[in-house]
Order: structure tokens, then C-alpha cells, then sequence
């Protein structure tokens, strides 16, 4: 027997969080945005109301605005938007314990165990899509397939509040003639290319020749291939939303230009210590640490270290993101944005390999206040120790970020 | 259509021997206080009037049935205002 795969998605998510919190707001066309004064003023979601004035993900306010005069603004409430996230996962939880989350908004669930036939599996994915409407106020939409790609399809599908099943049997009855661009992972790029050799459609991928889609597009192309001949067997990998993944990174879109490196030193550091706190949390180290800064101008630079050994030290992985800005920013215009992250991850108990010129004791000093200043952050919270130059730019003003 | 708002509101509770806990009256805010006579159900739902969400009893009160909603321990009735 084959797997049964769900795809719960939930719709407009921070929006209908939003409306879930405040009903009043359901009247009208809704959409939370980050704010303008810190230059976040896009539209991050909105509700049904707000998308029939055809508002975009990702535009800025003022366009919105234009679509839509009495559009609703609200600020994001991350803090609100992850309980709901945890909220959901504990109903999946109720099915299968192989959940697999995909963003705050989405997971697949294998409820192979669970449902014995994709018929059962329907009826749980109906089950989930009523608890979540009743315990949490939102909708979701849920695909129920055989692969994570299908499910993920089906959610895709219809919108909102809706349960889609693409069957093992006849899946291309269902999806042959959607668009390539629709499966996960296909973007206008590959979309682009592959209209070159008449492929438009999932059937007429699955009819592709897979040494040719191979030739194209590498293994990334054999995957495809054997995804759109329903043989895609990724597998769930169950993990907890908050345990990290490849990589651990901090970014900020600052509320004024940087010009100084001193400046961009103060917002490394602090994005830095965060870094530190999540690798610690999650009991990593890092081998690389990059990092990327946005000038005024929009243009994006990026650049890429691999570090001696492994840290999970804030310092060591800010002073080595700092070098690479220093090294490769040229100035010619001030900074908007920088984020750093750190990556090559493994675990922090890794035997490391100690070179005769490693100063250890150093080492093992700074170790030792990384994790005494997590203690006193755990216990006092995030602002009671800080590094001093972080500090005496926050005494100046209290946004979090130190100018 | 009705209106609705949400009040917070003072519970007393009775908790059993295995630590359960169970809502046997509503201090109003004036101070007055209304006896619970039964519990019909108890979900976890959110309230689709006033917003929030947690756990919901079902109660009666004077004969009538009311919704007393356990939001992250904070208990808050849905007040028709119009």
C-alpha cells in the first residue's frame, strides 16, 4: 500500500489570524503590514476581501492602498501567529505524531498509520479541516495524495477551506493539465525552459523524456521527472517548528541607513548574539557563517566564510561575518539591510580537532561567557546583558536595534 | 445582527483530586455573582462573535445556556451589546 500524505495550508494565515483575534475585521478587506517608519511597509498577507481587489504578498502599502482605498492595515503579531501555529500542529498531532512543518502556516502529516485507504485519509483530512475551524477561528485547505508534492498540490488547489484528493489511480486525471509551474519547486524559470520543448502541463512532463529533463536540469530534473510520474517517496522528516535546520540566520531591514562600519559592527553583533542563542538552544555549532547586506539602492551583496572550527560563539560568529563586510563592501552606497548567518551545522559536541597554534585556553574562555550570558538571558531575559557598545546605543533608543 | 463584545470576566472554580478543574460561578463586573447549575459540554474552540480562542463550557445559568470561554487561564463571556 502506498502512503497517504496530507498538506494542511493554512489560508491567508496572518490575515485570518487577525480576524480570528478581532471579527470585527471580516467585513472588510484586511492586510497586515510591517511597518513603514522601520521601512517594512509591504503587505505581508491578506484576507479573501483584500485579494479580490487583486492586493498582492510583497507589494508596499501605498500600492495597496491605491487598489484598495478602505483597506484595513493591521501590524503583524508574531507572537500571536505562532500560537496558532503550535494550536495547529497539536490537532495534526492528535493523527500522527510524523508531522512536517513547512513554514508557520503549513505541514505534512503521513497518516499512513492512521488511515488505512486514501478514503479514510479524506475523511481525516475533513476532520482536521473542522477542528481547526472550530478550535482556532481560521480555515485551512488540506490535499490528500500519495507524495508530499501531490498533497502539497491538492492544498494548492482549492481555497479557502476545502479538502482536495489526488489519488494514486488516476492522478493525472486530476492535475494532468495544470500547469508544470504549480508543482513545488518549479519556478519561471524551469517553467520558462521547459515551454522551449513544448512541456506546459504536469501531463506533458510526465511524458518528458527523463534523460533529456536530466540533461536540462540535473538530478533537480530527474526529481521532477520522477515526481510528475507520481514516484516522488520524499519522506516526512518529523521535527519540531522551532528545532533548526541547515542553517541559522538573523536578518534586519534597518530604520535608517548605515554608513559607518561602526554601525554595521553594532547590528552584526547584535544579530549575532541571536544566533548564538539558537545554536546553543539547539544544542549546534557552525562551520560557516556568511553574510548579506542590501545598500540603499536595492543591490544585494553576499559573502561566504568557513571558520577555523566549530562556534557557536556570538562574538566569533559576528567578528568573522564583520570581517567579510569589511573586506567586500565598497561603500558606495549607505546600508539598508544586513542579515548573517551562520551554517554547516553539527552537533555541539563534535570532537574537534585542535591545531598547535589554537590559543584553547582563549577558546574555552569565551566559550564559557557565551554560555554564562545565555544563562542570564534565559533567567533575566533577552535585554539584561548585552554586549557594552550594543548597549549604549540602545540607552539611546529603545527599537531593538541600536541607532 | 447582534452585536457582541468580549468581557472578561472573575471565575470561581473547583479543582478535583486529579487536578481538573471545573467553573462553578461568574463574578460579574459589578460583583454580582451568577452560580453555574450544569456544564453541557467543554471544547477547546474559539469564538467566532468576539474573538480568542481556548477552552469553551458549554454552562447553564438560571435556565439559560451561556459560552465561558478558559483563555490561556483568563475567562471571558461574549456580552451582546445590541
Amino acid at each position: 500500500m502506498g502512503k497517504i500524505i496530507l498538506h494542511c495550508d493554512m489560508n491567508n494565515f496572518y490575515a485570518s489570524v487577525e480576524c480570528a483575534l478581532n471579527p470585527e475585521l471580516r467585513k472588510y478587506p484586511v492586510a497586515v503590514c510591517g511597518d513603514v517608519e522601520e521601512r517594512h511597509g509591504i503587505v505581508l498577507a491578506k484576507n479573501i476581501k483584500a485579494a479580490a481587489h487583486k492586493i498582492k504578498t510583497g507589494e508596499a502599502i501605498w500600492e495597496a492602498k491605491q487598489k484598495c482605498k478602505n483597506l484595513v492595515i493591521v501590524p503583524p503579531n508574531f507572537q500571536e501567529y505562532m500560537k496558532f501555529s503550535k494550536a495547529a500542529r497539536e490537532i495534526y498531532s492528535r493523527y500522527t505524531s510524523e508531522i512536517e512543518p513547512f513554514g508557520p502556516d503549513e505541514c505534512w502529516l503521513d497518516i499512513t498509520g492512521t488511515a488505512k485507504n486514501i478514503t479514510e485519509g479524506e475523511r481525516v483530512a475533513y476532520r482536521i479541516k473542522e477542528e481547526i475551524k472550530r478550535e482556532l477561528g481560521v480555515t485551512v485547505s488540506v490535499g490528500v495524495s500519495f507524495s508530499k508534492i501531490f498533497a502539497k498540490l491538492g492544498s494548492d488547489m482549492k481555497k479557502p477551506d476545502a479538502v482536495t484528493v489526488i489519488p494514486e489511480e488516476n492522478y493525472l486525471d486530476v492535475i494532468g493539465d495544470l500547469p508544470v509551474s504549480d508543482i513545488l519547486g518549479v519556478g519561471p524559470s524551469t517553467a520558462r525552459k521547459l515551454r522551449l520543448y513544448c512541456v506546459e502541463t504536469i501531463s506533458e512532463l510526465a511524458a518528458f523524456s527523463k534523460e533529456m529533463e536530466k540533461k536540462l536540469f540535473g538530478k533537480c530534473g530527474e526529481d521532477l521527472w520522477y515526481c510528475a510520474n507520481g514516484m516522488d517517496c520524499a519522506k516526512i522528516i518529523s521535527r519540531d517548528s522551532e528545532t533548526v535546520d541547515k542553517t541559522v540566520g538573523n536578518g534586519i531591514t534597518l530604520p535608517k541607513d548605515l554608513f559607518e562600519n561602526e554601525d554595521v559592527w553594532k547590528t552584526v553583533l547584535a544579530l549575532s548574539q541571536e544566533i548564538g542563542h539558537r545554536l546553543m538552544l539547539n544544542e549546534k555549532k557552525a562551520k560557516d557563517v556568511s553574510i548579506t547586506v542590501k545598500d540603499s539602492a536595492f543591490v544585494t551583496n553576499h559573502w561566504h566564510c568557513h571558520l577555523d572550527g566549530y562556534t557557536s560563539s556570538p562574538y566569533v560568529i559576528a567578528n568573522a561575518a564583520f570581517r567579510l563586510f569589511e573586506n567586500g563592501y565598497m561603500w558606495q552606497k549607505p546600508v539598508r539591510a544586513v542579515t548573517v548567518r551562520a551554517s554547516n551545522l553539527a552537533l555541539s559536541d563534535i570532537p574537534v580537532q585542535v591545531s598547535m597554534f589554537d590559543n584553547v585556553k582563549d577558546e574555552s574562555k569565551r566559550q564559557l561567557v557565551s554560555e554564562t550570558v545565555e544563562k542570564i538571558r534565559d533567567r533575566f531575559g533577552t535585554d539584561s546583558i548585552m554586549n557594552a557598545v550594543v548597549l549604549k546605543a540602545v540607552k539611546k533608543d529603545k527599537t531593538g536595534i541600536p541607532f | 445582527m447582534a452585536k457582541y463584545c468580549k468581557v472578561y470576566v472573575g471565575v470561581k472554580v473547583s479543582i478535583d483530586s486529579e487536578g481538573n478543574t471545573k467553573p462553578t460561578s461568574i463574578v460579574w463586573e459589578n460583583g454580582e455573582e451568577y452560580p453555574i447549575d450544569k456544564i453541557k459540554y467543554k471544547i477547546p474552540a474559539a469564538s467566532l462573535k468576539v474573538g480568542g480562542r481556548g477552552i469553551r463550557y458549554t454552562v447553564v445559568i438560571k435556565g439559560a445556556e451561556r459560552e465561558l470561554y478558559n483563555e490561556e487561564g483568563r475567562w471571558f463571556v461574549e456580552k451582546r451589546t445590541e
